[in-house]
């Protein structure tokens, strides 16, 4: 096919993608066992390009520990932990909390470590958040990321807090009497910002251009940093697996998940689409959308629009 | 050697909490988290000040639950760092899901724990409710009988738990209020000594960039059971090990530990099994008896996992009978952990003794020396009646 996979007219190459920006260093490396198309696992290998090889990664139970990890072989270039699944906060604070007492006392080399703390949206916004808010609250120089699928893939597509509205999992399935997931998907985002902690930001798989950047303030931030990355889950989300990066570009371009960042406070939308795109153009095609009538859809679009004027009113105000 | 001839130990009344904190002062222990509950919060809060004065140079994580606690704790071991937290009841049980995950990792964390009953009914006293349901977590598991006990077994157990050939995570049980809360003359010794025993803690498998490591690897069925199987076997060899550090701690300070005390057992007939701080109420109980010319004894269990099973067997079967008393209630197994975990050492033996279990001292329930002779007397009744008696609860009112 030599015509744009993208159902809109957008450039492809390297307006979108330009390799030369992006460290050519692998720390999850090919051998991993995600499933075809997995955006969730190309995001974090993005995200770890960004930070570099002086990283220790803190890794919840969840699709990127158990596609990376099966003893006694291991996807990881750099230092990785794996304890349960609610606890990566918490054991990040711990890594975080050890290797500076360490090194103050002069115990390992005097340089600089991130500690990068992972978990899906389930490890995070459900059993997790408990351990991140203690976490965020208490100031350890730390990242945390979010890969957040939507789901929990790795058992099997339940739902969780973070699944949208509307979205058709092996939890919350649609049904006679259901339109599937009937609540709204938790802000992770703003539930960060409020610990006023100095960075805050949203990502997407299919721009790794922007979490490269955003990873790299990440790092720089003094103090914790929290980046939401939604992640396309093709297998979840039943799509075809070669669209992962297409509708993840749709979620963007249709406000249904915008990027900005939170610095100091102050909110900055970091990519602003052209002409917002009608909802619908996202919903068509996933298979977890698939029952929804027009009415919902409606609803869908109001809320849409109504959550993307408060962002750009917080923005606007920043 | 005699007790009072160690080098320039220091004798000091103490609250046995703060003598706990001060034994992990005295590890230098890099790094603690930790969530307070009673009857564990003197400990927190005296590790806090220590942090807080410049005493102690440590990370103290203040996080917000146990299950975070226990978490963070194998985050800065698996840095490198020597970790200590404390807990108790509700706590122990919030951690329970990462008790079996730092042993599993190998984490050689040491835990006070200020052991109380569980809920419900919620009770903050002192029972062994607490740390037996945490028996098959994996951990080294040693019961202190008093406030000096506590303090050296809190610094041995960073010896024994951090040795290379053992690796393990230690859980140093004194019971709450009784012991935690009261004071008790605790000779300190000098830092150096502490210094000479416990070298710095040198890990060798850290998480640092200069030599990447994949920590915390899932099993599947081809390999799962050899690692739990390598688990057991390292446990089971920490024993000569653990023998070792208390045997050294001994010549240094004058204090010798056994995994398994004995109490005026010569040609007892009668034997109780105890332990923690009550063991203390059973030696009187002992005493008394003894006057009185009855052939009684005491067994007091300090290492409770691995379970000395060989010098159990051993002195147990000296006697016509064994006693068993228990701070645990399991419902519906028939007998608390101690009294099953005897019964079972003893059942192939050729020569075995007849064993009573009672289960007494729940929820605070105090359990005077008297309450043993009542003890002695139902096992003897029972043993003259010929009757196979199962368990008895002690103290309930009818
Ligand atoms: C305490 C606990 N409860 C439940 C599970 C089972 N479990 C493992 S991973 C998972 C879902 C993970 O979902 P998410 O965090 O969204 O990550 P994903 O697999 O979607 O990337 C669940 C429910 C567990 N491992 N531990
Ligand atoms: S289920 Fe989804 S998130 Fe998990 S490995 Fe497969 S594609 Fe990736
Ligand atoms: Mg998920």
């Amino acid at each position: 096919m030599s015509q744009s996979p993208l159902p809109f007219n957008y450039p492809l190459s390297t307006e979108l993608y330009a390799p030369r920006l992006i460290p050519k260093d692998e720390f999850i490396v090919s051998g991993h066992r995600a499933c075809q198309g997995c955006a969730e696992v190309l995001a974090l290998r993005h995200a770890l390009k960004a930070l570099g090889p002086d990283t220790v990664v803190a890794m919840a139970t969840g699709c990127m520990e158990i596609i990376s990890s099966p003893l006694p072989t291991t996807a990881w270039a750099v230092p990785w932990i794996h304890v349960a699944f609610e606890n990566a906060a918490a054991v990040g604070s711990g890594i975080e909390a050890g290797l500076k007492i360490l090194r103050r006392k002069g115990r390992i080399p005097d340089k600089d470590v991130t500690v990068l703390a992972c978990a899906g949206d389930g490890g995070t916004a459900d059993i997790g958040l408990q351990a991140l808010s203690g976490a965020l609250e208490r100031g350890h120089k730390m990242i945390y990321m979010c890969v957040d699928n939507e789901a929990y893939m790795n058992t099997g597509i339940q739902r969780s807090s973070a699944t949208p509205f509307g979205a058709s999992t092996t939890t919350s399935p649609a049904g006679k009497v259901s339109i599937g997931q009937a609540t709204w998907k938790k802000n992770m985002a703003e539930i960060a910002a409020a610990h006023n902690i100095p960075y805050v930001a949203t990502a997407c798989s299919s721009y790794p251009l922007d979490i490269v950047e955003k990873m790299r303030k990440a790092k720089a931030a003094d103090g914790p940093a929290y980046v939401h990355c939604l992640s396309v889950c093709p297998t979840g989300w039943r799509i075809p697996t070669e669209q992962a990066i297409r509708y993840g570009r749709l979620a963007v371009e249709t406000c249904v998940f915008p990027l900005y960042e939170v610095v100091g406070g102050r909110y900055r939308i970091t990519y602003k689409p052209e002409k917002k795109r009608p909802i619908g153009d996202y919903l068509k095609g996933q298979g977890r959308f698939r029952h929804l009538d027009e009415a919902t859809i409606a609803k869908m679009q109001a809320r849409i629009d109504e959550e993307w004027e408060k962002l750009q009113a917080k923005a606007d105000r920043s | 050697m005699s007790a009072g001839a160690n080098k320039a130990g220091k004798r000091t009344g103490i609250e046995i909490s703060l003598a706990i904190s001060e034994a992990a002062k005295m590890a230098r222990v890099d790094a603690v988290a930790a969530y307070p509950i009673t009857p564990q919060t003197h400990v927190v809060e005296h590790l806090s000040e220590l942090v807080a004065s410049g005493e102690l140079d440590a990370e103290y994580i203040c996080v917000e639950s146990e299950h975070s606690a226990l978490s963070a704790c194998i985050g800065t071991q698996a840095a490198g760092a020597r970790t200590f937290t404390a807990t108790s009841a509700q706590g122990l049980e919030l951690m329970h899901e990462i008790l079996y995950i730092a042993a599993g990792m190998r984490m050689p964390i040491v835990m006070a724990v200020a052991n109380r009953a569980l809920s419900a009914p919620l009770s903050i006293w002192n029972d062994h409710s607490d740390v037996m349901a945490c028996r098959d977590t994996g951990w080294i598991q040693v019961f202190a009988e008093n406030g000096q006990d506590a303090f050296d077994q809190v610094i041995c157990a960073f010896r024994f738990g951090e040795d290379r050939r053992v690796q393990m995570p230690v859980m140093v049980n004194f019971d709450g209020f009784t012991l935690s809360h009261v004071v008790e003359s605790v000779e300190f010794p000098a830092q150096e000594l502490v210094d000479s025993y416990l070298p710095p803690y040198r890990p060798e498998n850290t998480l640092h960039p200069d030599r990447p490591l994949t920590l915390g690897a899932f099993a599947m069925p081809e390999i799962y059971t050899e690692t739990r199987m390598a688990h057991e076997a390292a446990l089971l060899a920490s024993r000569p090990v653990i023998d070792d550090a208390w045997a050294e701690w001994g010549k240094l300070t004058g204090r010798h530990y056994k995994a398994v005390e004995t109490y005026r057992t010569e040609g007892a007939e009668t034997l109780f099994v105890t332990m923690g701080g009550l063991s203390e109420n059973a030696m009187e109980h002992v005493d008394a008896a003894r006057e009185k010319g009855k052939k009684v004894g005491l067994v007091h269990i300090r290492l409770w996992r691995p379970f000395p099973i060989d010098e159990m067997r051993k002195v147990l079967c000296t006697a016509a009978h064994v006693v068993v008393m228990d701070r645990a209630l399991p419902p519906g197994a028939h007998g608390g952990p101690v009294f099953t975990e005897v019964k079972s050492a003893l059942y192939d033996q050729s020569r075995r003794p007849t064993v009573h279990g009672y289960i007494a001292g729940l929820g605070g329930r105090d359990v005077t020396p008297a309450d043993f002779g009542t003890m002695y007397d139902l096992a003897m009744a029972a043993v003259k009646e010929g009757k196979k008696e199962e368990f008895r609860m002690i103290g309930v009112r009818s």
